[in-house]
């Protein structure tokens, strides 16, 4: 054991394992300064766009081309930096501090929470860009399987004994909540519907839901490529995504009578970007989702855009629709929070609570 | 001379402290140098690392107050995944206790090809990262999948099942059964098993009458041990089970659902629960060990 | 013994025999074969590239800088909390000793939560820390964090009987002859407990690398940033990317047949680590 070769060895070892230590404490030193510089920096050349699950392929196409515009009208280079996740995780992550210059969610109360909860942005950031600071939406559609095999045309077949349903959870995701809230609309302007009615209706569907993601995109692939289920409530630009990318002989979408207008908001957040210094380009970047340059990527990216010369190019793509609003069924996120989401809410009651 | 089954080089095999090694320290006590100095790193770092965070989830989770907190943790939803948890934890920890055990005879008693093979990769799932495992399997046990495919026609579904979490969890625990075993099982005292052969008793009775008994002790702590690791698991299991409340929804997921809806104390209240089953389930651990060593007195 | 009576009981054997081996390859060796299987489905030429895909390095970069500091932080912890533990007694000793367990035991979803309480935005010090522009949580001092407490008792648990069972006999003779203490740590104790000490360092590194539960509370998720490889693999799955994040997870697979080959290796050769250590009464 203590022949000079393991001498030399254990020493070696223990050189280059304090050498380790010394080196990465150094590293670990150094990541902090630079973290307090970058954000003390007066010209960051990053943002940080924080998004809910479907819109990986919209915002990479986005960011390409804002990056391109920025450094040709500025001369500055710019990296736009992506997270994604469940649209009330990734606001709860923003509140708990990740440090996003720009919030990209699912839906308005995600961003309510954001002021009230910690008061990152204003109470009236829905009126600080047009279209109540949405500047595409979506709508909720059926993804079925090839020929649709079990003729599901309409919300009443969902709940058809046999019939299973996939939707991610409404508690954690954004999109489950449009998917519910659609649910209950079609319900409720139903002959004879109320709100009993429509609770029925919902937790009848919801006993034909064998997996519950906790993200939209989650309950995308349990459905295409697990090949669980009859159908999938999804976003629309999901649906038409899926279909393109795995070509038209395996999926087929089938629109309902009746479906809910999905208003994904976007924000500046204020208090990051104040700190960090990048709230013009923050603006920026999200003014140019509003350019026709923007709502072309959003239109090619199946979200529907709001200006009318772009969504009149796409109209084939964006089939007309019944809609019902938020604000118009629901009186508005806040109330449809507490109704239906909150603990003891109407989902609550589907699992007996 | 026994072999120790408590100090196993594996992780996660807390150590019978002390044992054998008193006499001759005590004898030198004080004696070597450093002490203070490794005792008081260890003691700081110890803190900061582990204790002080814990502290923060008992802290933060007091602010509800005795009954918010009962409210929070009978709730019915959070009920199920705790039951969810342990009840997956201790079928997936018993079904490794039977399949362990033959696994670790098969191994330290029998000859067949490749069993250094087999015996290495028992280890697989202490390496192989928990998020990989789970698409792994997932992938597998999916009703497209591998083994799905021959499992649907037989009515058997696995993946987005509570049966899928069994799957998941008997995976993370299986070594921590089969690695206990083995060292005690190789020790067994064959002669007596022989004796009892020559005796006329068949395999089973010498099994049930001479081999159960003295590995008993050690089998419970391997499934303990197999028990806790999987309780608290994770990354494995959410991409396997379906997430549906009161069905497939497991109570760190239940954590996580909390979290997001920005309820950080009840989050933390289902943790602390679960901690302290863990701390619970440590000590328990700790006295099956001393137990299985007074069963098997040094030779 | 009867001839009839033989017969059943070889088939018996063979039987469980079968009956093991058949639960160990569906259980543990088939979801291997299936990361390689899947991550080469579209060929050699989509594999590496999935592999050099900008955020996949960054991914790899990111686990490997995380294992760096986090593999040190816990060697060096191990070695003094086993030399204190081995070699001296004291009160408490059992509780210290559990203590540095509990990581074990604890769901990896709670090691990242007890850090957010402490350093996010809401938490005990974030609000103090995010005014002076440091930031830990959602960013790579939080990864470390999380990924040093889920690693704590690695080379401790491994250390600390081995070292148990040396004694201090040797230690003592060498500090008689005149030895400094550091000398005597160098000369003697090191190269007695080395293959322990390595054991060790091979788990804590594997499980740093491949820690997801615990870092997927505290990173933010941010491409390219705080994306270490087990989260690259779930973001690619959910990107119908299944080439992608098998051909990720095929790296962390490989690390992980790494280790246990070198794992493999070591026990032929030091039957002691893996027997544990018998206690010498």
């Amino acid at each position: 054991m203590n022949s000079p070769a393991a001498r030399r060895a254990a020493a070696s070892l223990a050189a280059s394992a304090f050498g380790t230590l010394l080196g990465s404490l150094v590293l670990v030193g150094c990541s902090k300064p630079a973290a307090v510089s970058a954000s003390a920096s007066a010209r960051p050349v990053t943002l940080l766009n924080v998004s809910y699950d479907p819109t990986r392929e919209l915002y990479e196409a986005v960011n390409k081309a804002f990056a391109a515009e920025w450094l040709a009208t500025t001369g500055a280079q710019v990296t736009i930096n992506q997270s994604h996740g469940g649209s009330g995780k990734q606001a709860r992550a923003i509140i708990d501090g990740l440090q996003a210059d720009v919030a990209t969610l699912g839906l308005a109360y995600d961003l309510i929470e954001l002021n009230r909860r910690a008061q990152l942005i204003p109470p009236d950031w829905a009126t600080r860009l047009p279209n109540n600071s949405a500047p595409y939406t979506s709508t909720i559609v059926f993804l079925v399987r090839k020929g649709n095999p079990k003729n599901l045309r309409d919300w009443g077949d969902l709940i058809r004994p046999g019939v299973q349903v996939i939707t991610p959870n409404p508690k954690s995701s954004g999109g489950a909540r449009w998917n519910y809230l659609a649910a209950w609309a079609w319900a409720l302007k139903q002959p004879g519907g109320d709100d009993a009615t429509a609770k029925d209706f919902v937790h009848r569907l919801y006993k034909n839901v064998p997996v519950l993601d906790s993200g939209a995109r989650g309950a995308t692939v349990t459905f295409v490529d697990r090949g669980i289920g009859d159908v999938l409530l999804a976003w629309e630009n999901e649906a038409l995504l899926a279909r393109q990318q795995l070509g038209l002989d395996k999926i087929d979408i089938v629109l309902p009578s009746l479906s809910i207008l999905a208003e994904p908001p976007v924000t500046v957040v204020d208090k990051v970007v104040d700190r960090r210094g990048t709230r013009k380009l923050a603006e920026a970047y999200l003014a140019f989702l509003y350019t026709k340059q923007g709502q072309e990527i959003i239109a090619h990216n199946f979200y529907r855009p709001r200006d009318a010369e772009i969504a009149a190019k796409y109209a084939s793509q964006f089939p007309p629709l019944k809609l019902v609003t938020i604000d118009d069924t629901f009186g508005g996120w806040e109330k449809a929070q507490a109704t239906h989401f909150d603990d003891g809410g109407s989902f609550d009651q589907i699992y007996g609570q | 001379m026994a072999s120790n089954p408590t100090s196993d080089a594996l992780p996660g095999l807390p150590l019978l402290p002390g044992a054998g090694a008193k006499s001759r320290t005590r004898r030198s006590f004080r004696m070597l140098p450093g002490f203070g100095l490794t005792m008081g790193y260890t003691l700081v770092y110890v803190s900061l690392i582990v204790l002080l965070p814990l502290s923060a989830a008992f802290l933060r989770s007091a602010e509800l107050g005795p009954e918010k907190f009962w409210q929070v943790i009978t709730a019915p939803r959070v009920l199920a995944s705790l039951r969810l948890s342990f009840g997956a934890a201790l079928i997936a920890a018993s079904l490794n206790g039977v399949f362990g055990f033959i696994i670790a005879w098969a191994l330290t008693r029998q000859r067949f090809p490749a069993r250094r093979l087999f015996d290495a990769i028992i280890d697989l799932p202490f390496a192989l990262p928990t998020a990989v495992a789970g698409i792994a399997l997932t992938a597998l046990y999916a009703p497209n999948g591998w083994i799905g495919q021959l499992l649907l026609p037989l009515g058997i579904r696995v993946a987005y099942t509570p049966l899928g979490i069994v799957v998941a969890l008997a995976f993370v625990s299986l070594p921590f059964v089969v690695r206990t075993l083995q060292p005690v099982l190789g020790d067994l005292d064959r002669e007596l098993e022989r004796a009892a052969e020559t005796l006329g008793a068949s395999s089973i009775q010498t099994f049930i009458w001479v081999v159960l008994p003295s590995i008993w002790p050690t089998l419970l702590t391997g499934v303990a041990l197999g028990f806790s690791r999987a309780v608290g698991e994770y990354g494995s299991v959410i991409f396997i089970a379906g997430n549906i409340p009161m069905v497939s929804e497991i109570a760190p997921l239940m954590i996580m659902t909390k979290l997001e809806q920005y309820q950080y104390a009840e989050a933390t209240a289902i943790a602390v629960v679960m901690l302290l089953a863990s701390f619970a389930l440590m000590f328990g651990i700790n006295g099956l060990q001393l137990w299985a060593q007074r069963r098997r007195p040094a030779r | 013994m009867i001839r009839g009576q033989q017969i059943p009981e070889e088939l018996g054997r063979y039987a469980l025999l079968g009956v093991a081996l058949l639960y160990l390859v569906g259980l543990v060796a088939m979801p291997l074969v299936v990361v390689f299987v899947e991550a080469f489905a579209n060929g050699i030429g989509s594999y590496v590239r999935a592999l050099l895909d900008p955020y996949a390095l960054a991914a790899m970069r990111l686990t490997l800088l995380t294992a760096a500091v986090v593999v040190p932080l816990n060697l060096v912890f191990g070695v003094a909390a086993a030399w204190a533990i081995a070699k001296f007694e004291f009160r408490g000793k059992n509780v210290l000793i559990t203590t540095i367990d509990l990581p074990f035991a604890v769901s990896p979803v709670i090691s990242g939560l007890i850090y957010v309480l402490m350093f996010g935005a809401q938490g005990w010090f974030g609000p103090w820390l995010l005014a002076h522009g440091v930031h830990i949580i959602f960013a790579v001092p939080g990864i470390v964090l999380a990924t040093t407490f889920v690693t704590v008792p690695f080379v401790a648990r491994e250390l600390i009987p081995l070292m148990q069972t040396q004694g201090n006999d040797e230690e003592l003779t060498a500090l008689s002859l005149g030895a400094s203490g550091w000398q005597t740590f160098r000369l003697v104790t090191l190269p007695n407990i080395r293959w322990g000490l390595l054991y060790g360092v091979l788990l804590c590194n594997a499980r740093a690398m491949g820690e997801f539960g615990a870092v997927s509370v505290v990173s933010g998720h941010i491409r390219g940033q705080t994306n270490t490889l087990p989260l690259h693999i779930e973001i690619l799955h959910s990107e119908y990317n299944y080439v992608g994040a098998f051909a990720s997870a095929s790296i962390l697979a490989l690390l992980a047949l790494v280790t246990l080959v070198a794992k493999t290796l070591l026990e032929r050769r030091h039957p002691e680590l893996r027997a544990g250590v018998t206690p010498r009464a």
